[in-house]
């Protein structure tokens, strides 16, 4: 990023953005007053990141919970609307996220362009599913006798969300965009590497429509914070997409004791081509039995 | 409608079959109805007669725990003389205090014709004996109050003792007698749409002279959709039993354009006849402010603010 | 104290720049019609001439055709779905944007009450591009095979009673597909459709993807008949969709869908809920002055609560606000159309020579325009022609009956079968009711309710295939 910039003999001295956490709606600092370095891939210093704590992880995920009633009761199609305007203004701070993605990621303009890309038109590949998700998992059952028989998707209501570490925009948005879309709310843990790009896409996620609270942000060390989201009892599902080897098998034993729904790390070739996957995950059926008789 | 024109033994079975006999409310055919009637569009003279209106209609209310026989006076001058510097702004129905303070109001406003309405029954929870209730009652009128404004016994009415409800509004009616009598449904605590016609009814047969939404105390107050029930309750008990009963929406009611929604409602759900203030009034208290500002509007063309008109 | 009289309440015509000609929308621009004829539309509540329109000829419709063609052949269908489905949601934005301009037109066009065009027309035709757009890269999930393709060419006519939300029904799901469009709207109501073609143009949608000729039934006829077409879509009167299944027969090619009239019946159990149930019959007959396929224009009431649903029926129309389309507080709006008024006219003639009882609420009519009072006819039996055929206007005909059973056999005593209603407390008896119901589309508690995401459609006469929902893709994919 270029920090200074000449104009009539005078450089002038760049103002640089504080990168917080995002809660509830809000941009606190970690409540414990901690931040940690993040550099760009050369090792060139970028920013200044919160380095949340447990209490912070304990905060947004009372946020997404207070956040699921609203969000979950609203309609589909106003769900499909809002996150078709996460799109929008995205594309609106093209630049910004391309210069974001090139200095986290290493990436060159064009690649970094083409991510972002990439991200907006996954926004909108989930608007659309708001209202046909249920059109496509959900069914009228012939059951043996008079009774009108119907089974729904519905949200099953916390997420709590690894990031994936290597994309950093792209990755971010194709882990929170399946969840929130079907009405869950999310607490989600950026990249520990690249974590500023999430943080920026949060005041996106603020200025556009969705509710406070529907995707809560974090930033910090990915085995400090995660076991506290896998253990948390009010968490109803975890995506250990970011992260890996022992430690994703010590968060899956742990999200174990409430049965939390569990996505295990994968391959990383769904961030190219989404599927219904993701969202089926964060997905419960419900069966209506109803009497027809008169 | 023949449903309701059976007149109902009060014995507590058949109040029972009677109340669960009535026509059911559909929640969302309601709440679309009031809606559709929200979006009407009262220009110029019909929003001047509305709002002149809804100012004739408001109970003028403080029901606070720092009541001072000060405020009280402040809220009586308010009400007889809302807008100083304007003397055609009409004076609103009645002031709505604690009945320690009945007789505070009853001094002010006496030979104004606005009336002193006294909530009592323990309000607003109504959480204690028939007998303390009673005293209530007779307290508030003791000291000048000319309305009551009583809450029922919510508990009761949700335990399916309606029995013990209606007993008890009977109770409060004679010991009222020749006093305007208010029943509070608190409907924020009925929170059935089903609720809400049931214990209109219920009042009404014990000998309300008015229903009421709401204390002011629970969130929702009133709403559009509850105050369209009892509408449609007063309308069908008045064409069952031939006597008119008024409807009071109170708590919540704070700017012109929702206090003019309330009588588009009333207007297109029971007609002309409940476009009075013996028949119809708002309980509130910042709204008279708003009303006031709005008028203004109309009378200058321009946008007035807070600073121009007088608090209390 | 006086009464509450509303003061006029209109909204400003000034959103609306009416051109005094409009030419057809061909391969992206404006243009006259060949042999240069042209119609005139008016305003039904003023008889006002609003614009000249140019009339389609065989000709034009064969530009607007091989234009469809090239546009589906060398741009559209070869566009990546995910950027097809971009357009579509361009175009969702767009009519939100101009909503309430497109409102006016709608009604100034049509007669309609300003509150449906800009509550009720308008965001649903919004709300069916969105919601097709979705679609357009997800078809693979639809139930349609792994990789189902467009039909091609669609040939669409539309009806004067829903302009644009018709015009939606119709092009959103073509489009999502990967379908070009050559769409006809009728000849009273041209006006918004017209507005649509520049609403294409300022989302950049490629060239001949909509293709709008205007002109009366000879032009839908060229339309439908055109060799060049893969697909037709109408929704109209039965009498002509019964002439369009013909005139398709010899050409099994092409795909056709129908949704034409109705006569649905509005059934009333004694356990309704009543004031809700008077506000759906209400809602059933008189919204969009009763120009609706899928109108409650049977009410059926059960006889032991008969006096009751009456009393509050007739008491209700007597707040029926009758008048000018643009003020808002208009319920009511005006007739269509001089020949439609004479429809009307005929047909409620008839119920009065038959013996049935006519009434209607004290109600002043505007001297000038298409009026017709709300109506209710009492005394109907089966037999009666104004239980039998669709009156498309306010007009209500009011049948008792007994018995679930006898409810049911009443209802579908008819030769159309698109929608019903049934009101009860009891949920059971929804069911069963529904399941009896020959009838595409049954509301229970509630009328005339619809959604991008609900199919529509008939049973019986009242045509075939479906349009909203994962069904309604269909009629635009070769499956």
């Amino acid at each position: 990023m270029s920090d200074t910039a000449t104009a009539g003999g005078a450089a002038r001295l760049a103002v640089r953005k504080t990168y917080k956490l995002y809660i509830g709606g809000a941009f606190p600092r970690s409540e414990s007053g901690r931040s940690y370095a993040v550099t760009d891939h050369n090792g060139g210093f970028l920013a200044n990141a919160a380095l949340a704590s447990r209490k912070d992880a304990r905060d947004a995920v009372a946020a997404a919970r207070k956040a699921f009633a609203g969000w979950s009761a609203a309609t589909a199609y106003n769900r499909g609307q809002v996150l078709y305007r996460v799109a929008e203004l995205l594309e609106g701070r093209r630049a910004q996220f391309a210069a974001e993605v090139r200095s986290a990621e290493g990436l060159g303009a064009r690649p970094a362009e083409a991510v972002v890309d990439a991200a907006i038109d996954r926004w909108v590949w989930y608007a659309g599913w708001a209202d046909k998700i249920a059109q496509v998992r959900g069914a009228a059952n012939p059951v043996a006798g008079p009774y009108f028989n119907f089974s729904l998707p519905e949200p099953t209501g916390v997420v709590a969300v690894i990031a994936p570490g290597s994309s950093s925009l792209l990755g971010f948005v194709s882990v929170i965009a399946p969840a929130i879309v079907t009405g869950n709310t999310v607490v989600v843990l950026a990249s520990e590497r690249s974590p500023l790009p999430a943080v920026t896409l949060s005041e996106v996620l603020a200025t556009s429509d969705v509710p406070p609270g529907v995707v809560n942000v974090l930033t910090g060390r990915t085995a400090e914070i995660a076991p506290w989201l896998a253990s948390h009892m009010d968490v109803n599902a975890i995506d250990l997409c970011g992260a890996s080897g022992a430690l994703a098998d010590d968060l899956a034993a742990a999200a174990a004791d409430n049965l939390k729904r569990v996505v295990r790390p994968e391959d990383e070739a769904w961030v190219l081509t989404p599927g219904l996957d993701r969202m089926l995950a964060y997905l419960e059926t419900k069966t209506v039995w109803h009497p027809a008789g008169t | 409608m023949s449903a309701l024109t059976d007149t109902p033994a009060v014995a507590g079975s058949s109040l029972r079959e009677f109340l669960h006999g009535l026509p059911g409310v559909d929640q969302v055919g309601a709440e679309a109805r009031a809606a559709m009637l929200a979006s009407r569009s009262i220009k110029t003279t019909a929003k001047r007669w509305a709002l002149d209106t809804a100012i004739s209609m408001i109970d003028l209310t403080t029901l606070e725990g720092q009541d001072t026989p000060g405020k009280v006076r402040a809220l009586c001058a308010k009400a007889k003389r809302p807008d100083p510097a304007d003397p055609t702004a009409p004076k609103v129905a009645a002031v709505c205090v604690y009945p320690d303070l009945a007789h505070v109001a009853a001094a002010e406003v006496k030979g104004t014709g606005i009336h002193v309405a006294s909530v009592a029954t323990a309000f607003p929870s109504g959480r204690t004996s028939l007998d303390v209730k009673l005293a209530d009652v007779k307290y508030a009128i003791g000291a000048g109050a000319d309305e009551v404004d009583m809450v029922i016994d919510r508990g009761a009415f949700l335990a399916g003792r309606y029995q013990r409800v209606f007993d008890e509004i009977a109770a409060v009616r004679e010991a009222s007698a020749g006093t305007h009598l208010k029943v509070i449904l608190e409907t924020g605590e009925l929170v059935t749409l089903d609720n809400v016609r049931r214990a209109s009814w219920l009042a009404m047969l014990a000998g309300a002279d008015f229903i009421k939404t709401s204390t002011g105390k629970v969130t929702p107050a009133a709403t559009l959709p509850v105050t369209l029930v009892m509408l449609e309750a007063v309308r069908d008990y008045r064409a069952a039993h031939g006597r008119q009963v008024g409807v009071k929406p109170a708590g919540g009611i704070r700017a012109a354009k929702d206090a003019i929604r309330y009588l588009v409602l009333v207007n297109e759900t029971v007609g002309e006849d409940w476009l009075d203030p013996r028949w119809f009034r708002i309980g509130a208290s910042s709204l008279l402010n708003d009303l006031l500002m709005q008028r203004t509007r109309m009378a200058t063309g321009r946008y007035s603010g807070p600073d121009y008109f007088t608090l209390d | 104290m006086g009464k509450l009289e509303y003061a006029p309440a209109p909204e400003s015509r000034s959103i609306v720049s009416l051109r005094e000609s409009y030419g057809l929308f061909i391969g992206g621009e404006f243009t006259p019609s060949v042999d240069g004829r042209a119609f005139k539309t008016i305003s039904p509540a003023t008889e006002e001439v609003l614009a000249e329109i140019a009339e389609a000829g065989p000709a034009d419709v064969d530009r607007a055709v091989t234009a469809a063609r090239q546009a589906y052949e060398r741009t559209w269908a070869g566009l990546p779905a995910k950027e097809r489905g971009k357009y579509l949601f361009r175009i969702a934005r767009i009519v939100q944007e101009r909503a309430r301009e497109l409102a006016v037109l709608e009604s100034l066009d049509n007669g309609k009450p300003i509150r449906e065009s800009r509550d009720v027309d308008i965001p649903l035709a919004a709300a069916h591009f969105f919601y097709h757009a979705g679609w357009a890269d997800k078809l693979e999930y639809a139930g349609y095979g792994p990789a189902p393709r467009p039909l091609g060419v669609a040939g669409q006519v539309i009806p004067w009673n829903f302009p644009l939300l018709m015009l939606a029904w119709k092009i959103a799901p073509a489009l999502a597909c990967g379908n070009t469009v050559v769409l006809k709207p009728a000849e009273t109501t041209p006006l918004t459709a017209l507005v649509f073609a520049e609403i294409c143009q300022q989302a950049d949608l490629p060239a001949g993807v909509v293709n709008i000729v205007t002109g009366a039934g000879d032009t839908g006829r060229a339309l439908v008949t055109h060799p060049g077409i893969d697909k037709v879509a109408f929704t109209g009167s039965t009498e002509v969709g019964k002439q369009i299944a013909r005139d398709c027969a010899t050409q099994p090619r092409k795909k056709v869908t129908l949704e034409l009239g109705g006569k649905a019946a509005n059934i009333v159990f004694e356990d309704a809920p009543v004031d809700q149930a008077v506000e759906g019959i209400v809602n059933g007959i008189f919204f969009n002055q009763g120009h609706v396929c899928c109108a409650g224009s049977r009410l059926l009431v059960q006889e032991s609560v008969y006096s009751d649903v009456l009393a509050a029926l007739r008491r209700r129309l007597g707040t029926l606000r009758l008048g000018d389309p643009l003020d808002k507080n208009t319920d009511v709006g005006a007739i269509n159309s001089a020949a439609q008024l004479a429809k009307i006219r005929e047909l409620s003639a008839v119920g009065e020579a038959e013996g049935a009882q006519r009434w209607s609420p004290p109600c002043e009519l505007p001297v000038k325009g298409f009026w017709f009072p709300p109506t209710l006819f009492t005394g109907v039996t089966q037999a009666h022609r104004i239980a039998r055929e669709e009156i498309f206007g306010p007009v209500l005909s009011v049948l008792t009956f007994r018995t679930p059973a006898e409810a049911v056999e009443k209802a579908n005593n008819t030769p159309y079968g698109l929608s019903a209603g049934v009101w009860t407390d009891k949920g059971s008896l929804i069911l069963w009711m529904s399941s009896r119901l020959r009838a595409g589309v049954v509301w229970a508690n509630t009328f005339n309710k619809f959604d991008p995401s609900s199919p529509f459609g008939g049973y019986k006469e009242s045509g075939y295939g479906r349009e909203g929902g994962r069904h309604g893709l269909e009629a635009y994919l070769d499956v």
